[in-house]
């Protein structure tokens, strides 16, 4: 059932996005690639480094209109988003970059819950130069729902971060989606991460990207074990190899 | 401390000097001194550095302006880079000099042709600088702030220009020292008033005396400027910058 605006699904239609190398050849990165992604719904895209998922979610989240195709995206809008680095304002405390980035009459927001919820309540006076890689995820990750988004994207947002911490921010991440209940693309390059998080995987292929094996997961997310995460990661490598040969 | 020994032992040398020539043409520091204070009384010295002060006021302002939108355009676009870095090559060679005549032979013995003479020759250096200010301008940070729908004075406020504090600390510093120096030449050549005209009438008398007392006190304007205006403004955009945590 779809009710007025807020639970419009997620469509992206990449019929094709090419880009300019630095030597003035045209490279194709996406060709053909159909997303749909239901309503409050988590979805991964997993693909090998350098296919192309940045380039999706850059399109995805509006930041790229040179591209051939449609997207239409869930609510009314109001993105948060994630990026590979945190790209936080390095002259602005941890609490003046979540603010900042509230819409104008939202600006005295109480964000006291999901401070906690991040464990960021004693850092908010200190700068990003102050922070540990850990801390800064959690801020930018903080700062993407601060804005208590329609649509969130998320680009490898656990990329170089030691084991414990990356499971714990997971654990926070599923939370906070499964609070919200907004609707989420999450971008890695680890079969299991995906796993674990999403309500529905998309594997992608190497350039030019497109969509191969699609898979919805049963709920619930995030607390799945060691042996279904397995089990379901060789099915979608077999899947894989299938299409691939 | 040091700076004050310092200075005692400049003035006693002086003395010392002034005594053994015992010349017309080096007034010792008491001389000079009951001058300024007589000057200063007679209003004659506060009028005469007030006239030179609102010159370069006006035109590093106008300076300013001008050469930050132009080092902007420059930095930020190819095509406005290419077009405008000959006239930038010819403006930053034009001696002060040569300026300064053309402006009083185009516009005139009058403010106008003062002021704008000395903005023009200030101008290239800023924009010099700003152009590389714009050009190390963070895309990342620029894409963030769009993402996350960042109003104009937001961006502008939060997100340019403290990346181009550095920046504008450098012209203002340098510019400063350049409007300084070339409004006495511009006041010495053609305006009835103001530090330069007085240095120059001065000049034609042998008046010593009169020359030290108005350059002493030039000099401790402007130390009084830059160190209780430019520095302090300096360090507060220099606050986040990493300190002991």
């Amino acid at each position: 059932m779809q009710t007025a605006g807020d639970a419009a699904p997620l469509e992206l239609c990449i019929d094709s996005k090419t880009y300019l190398s630095a030597d003035g050849t045209p490279v194709e990165v996406v060709r053909g690639l159909e997303l749909r992604l239901e309503a409050g719904s988590f979805g991964a895209l997993i693909g090998p480094s350098g296919c192309g998922k940045t380039t999706i979610l850059r399109i995805a989240a509006g930041l790229d209109p040179d591209f051939r195709g449609e997207i239409r995206t869930p609510g009314a809008g109001r993105l948060g988003i994630v990026f590979q680095e945190p790209r936080l304002l390095p002259w602005r405390t941890v609490e003046q970059n979540i603010r900042l980035a509230l819409p104008a009459g939202d600006s005295a927001a109480d964000l006291t819950e999901l401070v906690d919820i991040l464990g960021l309540g004693s850092h908010l006076a200190r700068y990003p130069g102050e922070l540990s890689l850990g801390l800064a995820r959690r801020t930018a990750i903080a700062r993407a729902f601060a804005v208590r988004p329609d649509f969130l994207l998320l680009d490898e947002p656990f990329v170089s971060l030691d084991q414990a911490i990356a499971d714990r921010l997971r654990d926070e991440l599923v939370a906070l989606t499964t609070r919200t209940r907004v609707t989420t693309l999450f971008v890695t390059h680890d079969l299991d991460e995906a796993i674990q998080l999403s309500d529905r995987l998309f594997l992608l292929s190497d350039r030019p990207t497109r969509i191969i094996a699609e898979k919805s997961l049963p709920p619930p997310r995030g607390k799945r074990d060691k042996d279904v995460v397995a089990s379901i990661g060789d099915e979608m490598r077999r899947l894989v190899s299938q299409v691939a040969g | 401390m040091t700076r004050i020994y310092s200075l005692a032992i400049l003035i006693a040398g002086w003395a010392l000097a002034a005594a053994l020539v015992q010349s017309r043409l080096l007034p010792g520091p008491l001389t000079v001194g009951t001058t300024i204070l007589a000057d200063l009384r007679s209003g004659e010295l506060p009028f005469q550095m007030a006239c030179t002060l609102g010159r370069v006021i006006i035109s590093f302002a106008i300076a300013m302006i001008l050469g930050i939108a132009a080092g902007y355009a420059m930095g930020r676009s190819k095509t406005a880079d290419r077009y405008a870095d000959p006239w930038l090559t010819v403006l930053l060679n034009m001696p002060a000099l040569v300026t300064i005549i053309f402006a009083y032979i185009w516009i005139g013995l009058n403010e106008t042709a003062a002021i704008l003479a000395v903005a023009v020759n200030k101008l290239p250096n800023v924009i010099v600088i700003m152009r590389e200010g714009a050009r190390a301008l963070d895309p990342e940070l620029d894409e963030m702030a769009r993402a996350f729908k960042f109003t104009l004075l937001t961006r502008l406020r939060h997100v340019t220009i403290p990346q181009f504090a550095p920046y504008l600390a450098a012209c203002s510093r340098s510019g400063l020292s350049i409007v300084w120096k070339i409004v006495l030449v511009v006041e010495l050549i053609g305006r009835p008033n103001g530090v330069g005209f007085v240095l120059g009438s001065a000049f034609s008398l042998f008046d010593m005396t009169q020359i030290l007392s108005y350059a002493i006190c030039f000099i401790v304007l402007m130390l009084v400027i830059e160190g209780y205006l430019v520095q302090p403004l300096e360090r507060r955009a220099n606050r986040w910058r990493r300190r002991p945590a």
